[in-house]
C-alpha cells in the first residue's frame, strides 16, 4: 500500500512551526510549494546546496545579496516576491554581470497564510523565469508568532562579469555625464499608497523590474561606461551622494531634465516627500564619458526598461564632492544624504 | 499641476528677479524677514538666494512650531508615552526634536513607548475609536493653519462622548510672535528688520486684517506671500517698493487664497474650542505673552494637560545651541558654533536642525555649499 | 510652516468629507471648515482638511501680474 500524504491547504491553511523544523511537513512544504514552482533539475536533485561548473573564459564572477523586508507584501505593480528576485538580479547587472543563478531564503512567521505564501512563490517564479535566472537552491525557517512581519526573503545571485568589464565609481572622472533610465520615485509612492495611515488611490505602479538585459545592451554599446547603481532606498540622492565620495568629484543635475511621473509629483507634494529621495525598483543610474552620452542614451531608449531615459547632468570638479542640483527656477540648492527616514511633514 | 506649476516657471523668475535688480537701491541693504518656515524651505529648495541681488537679505523668522516647541513640551509629551503607557499620535515633524536626557519621541517608541505618526488630526481620533482600552492622546503643534484641525476633532471627541481620548494642545500664534520679534530689536544682537514676508496658509484661516494694526505701529511693510517660488519673489518686489517708498502698509500678494477676513467658518471653530494662555515658553524666544493657545473648560476632559495633570518644566538649551539667536534672526546658521559639525539631521542638538524648514536643516541640507569657497564650476556663488 | 497645496473637488461624500484630486492622485479630504464646497472648486488642502477655496479669478490675475513684470523695463533685461 502506497503511503498516503495529505496535501497541503494552500487556501486556507497557514504556516506553523513544523514547517521549519526539518521533518516531514517541511519537506513536503519545500516539495509541494518551492520545487514545484521554481521547477528546475537543481532543486529536483534534492542536495543541500546546487553544483555547477564555471563557464569557459569567464572573466570573473559576481555574487550579491539582498534582503527583503518590504511591507506591504503585496502592492501595486508587484510584491515581495518579484521584488526580491529583482532585486538580487539588479545588483549582479550593475556590476556589469550577467547573472546566472539565485538562492533564496525564507524566514516565515508561524500562522503566515499559506495562500499568501504560495502567490508570493508563484510570483517568485515568474520572474526568475522571465529574467531567465533559476532559483537553484534555499532554505526556510519558521519563527513563532509576533517574531517576524509574515515573511522575509533574503536572496543571494552569482553572475558572470566579462572579461574588460570593471565598474566603479571610482572611475568617474569630471566631465562624465550621468544618465537615469526612465521615471523616478514610482516604487516608492506605490508603496505609500498602500499603508494605512496615508491612504490615496493612484495609478502610480511599482516599477520593479529586472534590468540584466538593458545593461547588457548598455555595455555592449557603450563599453567605456563607468558605474551602474540601482537607486533603491533614498533614491536618487543617495545614488549620486555615494558616487560623489566615492570618486572625489562633485555631481550637478538639472531639475527640469529629471523624469519624474505626474502622479509621483502630486503624491509627493501631498505628503511633503522629495522625489528624488524616494525608492525605485527598476531603475538605473549611468555614468559615462561625455563623447559616448548620446550613444548610450540611444542604446537606453532602444530597450523597452530605459524607454524614458535622459540625461539629467555631469560630474563636476569639487573638492567638497558635493551634488547639486539647478532647480526649476534656475538657482541652486544641495542634494544632501538622506537624513534618518523620510517622512510625510506638516510644515 | 494646476495652480501650482505656473507659479514656478524659471522663464518668468529671471524677469521677475531683473525687475528686482532694476528697483533695488544700490547703496542700500534690505532686511527682510520670512517668517514661515515653509517661505524659509521654498528659498532654499529652488535656490531663491541665486536669482536676488547681493543687498537684499532674507532673514529666517520663527514660525516654524516645531523649531519654537520648548523641549520642556517635547518632554511631557514622552513622559505620557513612557510613563502614562498612552498611545501618543504626533505629526511626524516632531518625531526626532531632541529633547531631555538624549530621548526623543521616536528613541521613546524604539524604546518600546507606543508612539504613532499621523498624517491627520482624524487619524488620531480614528485611532482612539479602535483601541477603547487604551488612552490615546494627540500631540498637537502646529500655528493657526493647524489649529482648526485639533479644534474640529475635538468637537468630534466631544459628540461622540470618546472616553479614552484628549489633547496635548501645543498651538501657537503668528501675529503675537510677530509683535515680540520687533519688541526685542532693542537687543544689541538684533538685526535691524526692513519688511516681512508673511505667511501664506496662517493667512488663509486669519485673514491679512490681523497684521494692519502690527504694519502702522512698527511702521514696517508685510507683504502676504504666496508659497511658490514665484509669488516669495513677486512678495520681494512689492517688499522693495514699498521700502524705497517709505511706505508700511499690509499688502496681499497671496490674493487667490488670501482674504482680509480669513475663513470665519474656521476661526469659530477655534474661538469655541481655545482660548488664550496668558503667556507660553517659546524655545528660542522665551516667554511670549498672549502667544499660545489653550482648551476651555468646557472640553476639559479632552485635556491632556488637565487629564494627566502635565507639569511644565523649563528647560534651558543646550549651551552651544543658536537656535534661539537664529530663531529671532540674529544670527544666521553658519554663525552657530557647531553648525554642520556636531549638529547635523542626522544628530541634530537644537531644533533649527531637526524640522526640513528650521533654518539650519534649510540651509545644511540645501544651501551649505555655498558658504565655502566657490568651486572651479563658474556658477556657484561663494 | 504649512505644507498645502491646491487641488480639485471632484466628488463630495457624506459627512463633511470629499474626494480630491491632484495629477491622477486621489484623496479623501475633510472639508468641515470650509463653506459651500462644489464639485469643480479648488481647495488648499493641509493635513488632511480642506483650509480654504483658491479663487481662480485672483489666480489668473496674480499671473497677468507676474507676466506684466516680466514685461516691464527691468524685467526685459532679463529676458534669454
Amino acid at each position: 500500500m502506497t503511503s498516503y500524504s495529505r496535501p497541503i491547504d494552500f487556501k486556507h491553511g497557514q504556516v506553523d512551526l513544523t514547517h521549519g523544523s526539518g521533518g516531514r511537513a517541511m519537506a513536503q512544504l519545500i516539495h509541494e510549494l518551492f520545487v514545484r514552482h521554481f521547477d528546475n533539475d537543481y532543486l529536483r536533485t534534492q542536495n543541500d546546496g546546487a553544483c555547477f561548473p564555471l563557464p569557459a573564459g569567464a572573466g570573473r564572477m559576481v555574487m550579491a545579496t539582498d534582503s527583503h523586508v518590504v511591507s506591504p507584501l503585496f502592492f501595486p505593480g508587484g510584491d515581495i516576491g518579484c521584488l526580491s528576485v529583482h532585486g538580487t538580479v539588479n545588483d549582479v547587472a550593475m556590476a556589469g554581470g550577467k547573472p546566472l543563478y539565485l538562492a533564496a531564503s525564507f524566514i516565515l512567521e508561524e500562522g503566515f497564510p499559506l495562500a499568501d505564501l504560495k502567490r508570493i512563490v508563484i510570483s517568485m517564479a515568474a520572474a526568475a523565469k522571465e529574467a531567465g535566472v533559476p532559483i537553484v537552491t534555499g532554505d526556510t525557517k519558521v519563527v513563532e508568532r509576533g517574531k517576524g512581519d509574515g515573511v522575509f526573503i533574503t536572496t543571494t545571485g552569482v553572475g558572470i562579469v566579462p572579461p574588460g568589464i570593471e565598474l566603479g565609481p571610482d572611475r568617474i572622472r569630471p566631465g562624465d555625464v550621468i544618465l537615469v533610465s526612465g521615471t523616478l520615485g514610482d516604487h516608492g509612492v506605490a508603496i505609500m499608497s498602500q499603508r494605512e495611515n496615508l491612504s490615496f488611490e493612484t495609478v502610480i505602479e511599482s516599477d520593479t523590474a529586472a534590468l540584466h538585459t538593458l545593461t547588457a545592451a548598455m555595455l555592449d554599446a557603450v563599453p567605456t561606461i563607468r558605474t551602474l547603481r540601482d537607486p533603491t532606498r533614498g533614491g536618487l540622492a543617495a545614488v549620486l551622494n555615494e558616487f560623489a565620495s566615492a570618486s572625489g568629484c562633485g555631481m550637478l543635475v538639472h531639475e527640469k531634465t529629471i523624469p519624474i511621473r505626474p502622479g509621483v509629483t502630486a503624491a509627493c507634494e501631498l505628503l511633503g516627500l522629495d522625489p528624488l529621495y524616494v525608492a525605485n525598483e527598476g531603475k538605473l543610474v549611468a555614468i559615462c564619458p561625455a563623447e559616448d552620452a548620446e550613444r548610450l542614451l540611444a542604446a537606453m531608449r532602444a530597450h523597452p526598461h530605459g524607454a524614458n531615459a535622459a540625461i539629467i547632468g555631469a560630474a563636476i570638479e569639487d573638492a567638497n564632492g558635493f551634488v547639486q542640483m539647478e532647480t526649476v527656477f534656475g538657482g541652486r540648492r544641495m542634494v544632501d544624504w538622506l537624513t534618518g527616514e523620510q517622512l510625510p511633514r506638516i510644515c | 499641476m494646476k495652480y501650482i506649476d505656473e507659479y514656478r516657471d524659471g522663464a518668468l523668475a529671471r524677469r521677475v528677479a531683473a525687475a528686482i535688480a532694476a528697483e533695488v537701491e544700490p547703496r542700500r541693504d534690505y532686511r527682510l524677514m520670512e517668517f514661515c518656515g515653509g517661505h524659509t524651505h521654498a528659498i532654499s529648495r529652488y535656490g531663491l538666494l541665486d536669482l536676488l541681488p547681493p543687498n537684499i537679505r532674507m532673514i529666517h523668522g520663527p514660525g516654524c512650531p516645531v523649531c519654537v516647541l520648548p523641549i520642556g513640551r517635547v518632554d511631557s509629551a514622552i513622559e505620557l508615552a513612557r510613563e502614562q503607557g498612552v498611545i501618543l499620535c504626533t505629526y511626524a515633524d516632531t518625531l526626532r526634536v531632541p529633547a531631555s536626557d538624549g530621548l526623543s519621541l521616536i528613541k521613546a517608541k524604539a524604546q518600546g513607548a507606543d508612539v504613532r505618526m499621523v498624517y491627520s488630526a482624524d487619524d488620531a481620533l480614528r485611532i482612539a475609536q479602535d483601541n477603547p482600552g487604551c488612552e490615546v492622546v494627540f500631540f498637537a503643534i502646529g500655528f493657526e493653519t493647524t489649529t482648526p484641525m485639533t479644534a474640529a476633532i475635538i468637537k468630534q471627541a466631544a459628540a461622540l462622548d470618546l472616553p479614552n481620548f484628549s489633547v496635548f494642545c501645543n498651538h501657537v500664534l503668528t501675529p503675537a510672535a510677530m509683535v515680540h520679534i520687533m519688541e526685542s530689536e532693542g537687543d544689541p544682537d538684533a538685526v535691524a528688520l526692513d519688511g516681512f514676508v508673511g505667511p501664506a496658509h496662517v493667512s488663509t484661516v486669519i485673514g491679512y486684517g490681523p497684521y494692519e494694526g502690527f504694519a502702522v505701529h512698527y511702521r514696517k511693510p508685510v507683504v502676504i506671500s504666496g508659497f511658490e517660488p514665484l509669488d516669495v519673489m513677486q512678495s520681494v518686489l512689492m517688499l522693495v517698493r514699498q521700502i524705497n517708498a517709505g511706505r508700511a502698509v499690509v499688502e496681499n500678494q497671496f490674493t487667490r487664497a488670501v482674504t482680509r477676513e480669513g475663513n470665519r467658518r474656521a476661526q469659530f471653530m477655534v474661538a469655541e474650542v481655545f482660548e488664550l494662555r496668558a503667556a507660553f515658553d517659546w524655545r528660542g524666544l522665551g516667554e511670549v505673552p498672549q502667544s499660545a493657545l489653550q482648551i476651555k473648560p468646557e472640553f476639559a476632559t479632552f485635556d491632556a494637560e488637565k487629564r494627566y495633570g502635565i507639569a511644565y518644566r523649563q528647560v534651558p538649551d543646550p549651551k552651544a545651541c543658536e537656535c534661539a539667536a537664529i530663531l529671532r534672526g540674529h544670527k544666521h546658521p553658519a554663525d552657530c558654533k557647531v553648525f554642520g559639525t556636531v549638529c547635523t539631521p542626522d544628530h541634530p542638538i537644537g531644533a533649527c536642525m531637526v524640522s526640513s524648514e528650521g533654518a539650519c536643516a534649510a540651509h545644511y541640507t540645501y544651501g551649505r555649499f555655498k558658504v565655502l569657497p566657490a568651486t572651479e564650476d563658474a556658477g556657484v556663488k561663494a | 510652516m504649512c505644507l498645502a497645496i491646491p487641488a480639485r473637488v471632484t466628488e463630495l461624500l457624506g459627512a463633511d468629507r470629499a474626494r480630491i484630486e491632484l495629477s491622477g492622485v486621489q484623496k479623501e479630504i475633510s472639508i468641515a471648515l470650509v463653506d459651500d464646497v462644489a464639485v469643480g472648486d479648488y481647495v488648499i488642502v493641509h493635513v488632511g482638511y480642506a483650509i480654504g477655496k483658491l479663487d481662480p479669478e485672483e489666480a489668473a490675475q496674480t499671473l497677468a501680474i507676474f507676466a506684466a513684470i516680466a514685461a516691464s523695463p527691468g524685467g526685459l533685461t532679463g529676458a534669454e
